[in-house]
């Protein structure tokens, strides 16, 4: 299939995903057979079936699938109207300017808006209503990670609406359909695969969330990014940090196969 | 695609000019000759007008650079990549760099004024006959709380104090596993160095019939919570205490009398030393009593150095929230490096306590 030309070109990317791809992948199964003494074993695997673990991987995996659910309730409206506006680029410009800024900055940030003395109280308090504890909830921590979210969500969805033929919306009316219907058999089934890699690219960001675990959840919540954290900074035991690591590779892959289907249209290019 | 030649060509001209001013800096620092020497310590952990002094009557030039965890201070000396003349590692992070062969031992004939110290914090079990530690500051771990927000009732003399009905969803505990786990089995009477899996279990149980009060399991951040009165209860080691006392008068701070935890962080001069001389001078310059009493007023932790007790206000150093008796500091623990094997079961524990808050 392939001349030689074309043989040789392809090696360095070969290369690439040998060692960036395939070496590391392979480095986190062989630590996962390790113990602290360095003896192979498959005690961490037994640990992570133990119920801490277990339940860990169900938090992790409800809390992601609760943001990925509102950052799509929020972005897809969004994107679909930011292609209707007149200046669509620059408005899509706007939305994703906040993530080019350090997402820590923007973690700390919300603990002061949050807070019992911060703005979004001192609004509470106009309508004389007690201060309410925002910071540590569960709603402070799905809303800041939402937030994060949303730019990489109406990216894709976007794209994906943007390339939408509005020949096909138009003969669907033509046809009779209500703009409900021509939303449901025509817009969303099109633009799809938008959907699909903005579910990518939140959901499995989202399960190993660690960071806002702490800042904007206090630990209440508690990811299996926080685990895998912990096992390789603090306790310094990289085999179980690796197992866990290897059962997120695994729920990755999963989801990337249920949400990949065809690969055409939609994706960021 | 002209433009974006030029744009490629302005970007890699940027680079370049910031690679060469990175380099000019560092070479200016961390450049191991005879009148420099760099320093390794916590932020806002020294008098800085003392690093001035110490060049003045030297004429070494001292560069100084903070680190925030002991283990990014530890992975930093550990890759060798500047010449760090001095760190200031706790006593736990002191046992794993003397097992990795990362401190290079004192010559205690250059430091004259290592008698200044107060005898109780010399020759400790981490450093035995003190071959490469110094004491620099030292402190407990305790709870930090707004009197006026809590039922009177509440002195927190005892760790059970935490467990009282009225602190529902108000109590903040250190994202640390020693710590909590520590409080745990100091709750129980027990010691926080246990290595005995049915003791932690016991201590995890204990741990999580509090989980009703435990608000949030954070770092740092607690200290702004607690100085703007968003926290009112809190585990924290004493010199954040300090912290947060000084700028929020209302708060107070105690050390349950059931027992806690003993820290030291002490002068080290790491493998990576080019200037072992300016280093030894600077510990020296640290421990004379005038200059160690100085620092003590700036950073506000407690001071081992009995020489800079004599010449400091004696309403600080009589305040036994920050200088327990010695009855109650004989009550009081060192963290032993438990090995990672413990340590591991340790914080395994803590997750499960911390899966149980919510």
């Amino acid at each position: 299939m392939f001349n030689k030309a074309s043989k040789g070109s392809l090696l360095p990317y070969v290369i690439w995903i040998a060692l960036f791809v395939i070496a590391p992948i392979a480095l986190v199964v062989y630590y996962s057979m390790l113990d602290l003494k360095g003896n192979f074993t498959l005690e961490n695997y037994q640990a992570f079936f133990t119920p801490v673990y277990l339940k860990m991987t169900l938090t992790s995996f409800w809390y992601a699938f609760l943001i990925t659910a509102f950052t799509l309730l929020i972005a897809y409206p969004t994107a679909y109207f930011l292609t209707k506006t007149t200046h669509k680029h620059l408005w899509l410009m706007l939305i994703i300017i906040p993530s080019w800024i350090n997402l820590l900055l923007k973690t700390y940030a919300f603990i002061g808006l949050f807070g019992l003395y911060g703005p979004i109280n001192a609004i509470v308090e106009v309508f004389g209503l007690e201060p309410q504890q925002i910071l540590f909830t569960d709603f402070s921590f799905i809303f800041v990670s939402v937030y994060i979210f949303i730019p990489f969500m109406i990216i894709p969805i976007f794209n994906s609406l943007d390339k939408l033929n509005p020949t096909l919306v138009y003969a669907a009316r033509d046809l009779g359909a209500s703009s409900f219907t021509t939303f449901r058999r025509v817009i969303f089934p099109l633009t799809i695969d938008g959907v699909k890699s903005g579910i990518q690219v939140t959901f499995i960001p989202a399960l190993s969330l660690f960071m806002i675990t702490r800042l904007i959840a206090g630990n209440q919540v508690i990811t299996l990014g926080t685990a895998i954290e912990q096992q390789f900074l603090v306790s310094q035991n990289w085999g179980m940090g690796s197992t866990i690591a290897v059962f997120l590779i695994i729920i990755m892959v999963v989801i990337m196969s249920v949400t990949g289907g065809q690969k055409k249209g939609g994706r960021i290019r | 695609m002209k433009s974006l030649m030029q744009a490629v060509i302005a970007i890699l001209v940027v680079c370049a000019l910031l690679f060469f001013a990175a380099d000019r800096l560092e070479s200016a620092g961390s450049k191991g000759n005879k009148d420099t020497i760099t320093v390794f310590n916590w932020g806002e952990y020294i008098d800085p007008d003392l690093v001035k002094q110490f060049t003045e009557e030297t004429g070494i030039k001292v560069v100084y650079e903070t680190f925030d965890s002991n283990e990014a201070m530890m992975t930093k000396v550990q890759q060798g990549g500047s010449a760090y003349d001095i760190a200031v590692p706790s006593e736990y992070t002191v046992e794993m760099m003397k097992e990795e062969d990362l401190l290079i031992p004192l010559d205690h004939s250059k430091l004259p004024n290592l008698q200044n110290i107060d005898p109780y914090f010399l020759d400790l079990a981490f450093d035995p006959g003190n071959k490469y530690t110094v004491p620099y500051f030292w402190g407990t771990v305790g709870i930090v709380f707004n009197p006026t927000k809590v039922a009177d009732h509440l002195t927190f003399t005892t760790w059970k104090d935490l467990w009282d009905p009225s602190l529902k969803g108000k109590v903040f505990l250190v994202d640390g596993a020693r710590e909590v786990m520590g409080m745990g089995l100091n709750s129980l009477g027990e010691s926080l160095n246990a290595k005995d899996e049915q003791l932690l279990r016991q201590a995890t149980d204990k741990l999580i019939t509090l989980s009703p009060n435990v608000k949030a399991i954070i770092g740092d951040e607690i200290t702004p919570l607690m100085i703007n009165n968003e926290a009112t209860v809190a585990l924290t080691w004493s010199g954040q205490a300090q912290d947060m006392m000084w700028e929020n008068e209302d708060l107070d701070f105690a050390v349950p009398e059931e027992g806690s935890n003993l820290w030291f962080d002490s002068f080290v001069i790491p493998k990576t030393a080019a200037n072992i001389d300016g280093a030894h001078a600077f510990i020296n310059f640290m421990l004379d009593a005038k200059n160690s009493a100085q620092n003590n007023d700036y950073v506000g932790y407690s001071t081992p150095n009995r020489a800079a007790m004599d010449l400091m206000d004696p309403e600080v150093i009589e305040d036994e929230r920050f200088y327990p008796s010695e009855a109650l500091r004989d009550k009081l623990e060192v963290y032993e490096n438990l090995g990672l094997e413990w340590l591991g079961k340790y914080n395994e524990y803590f997750l499960e306590f911390k899966m149980s808050i919510r």
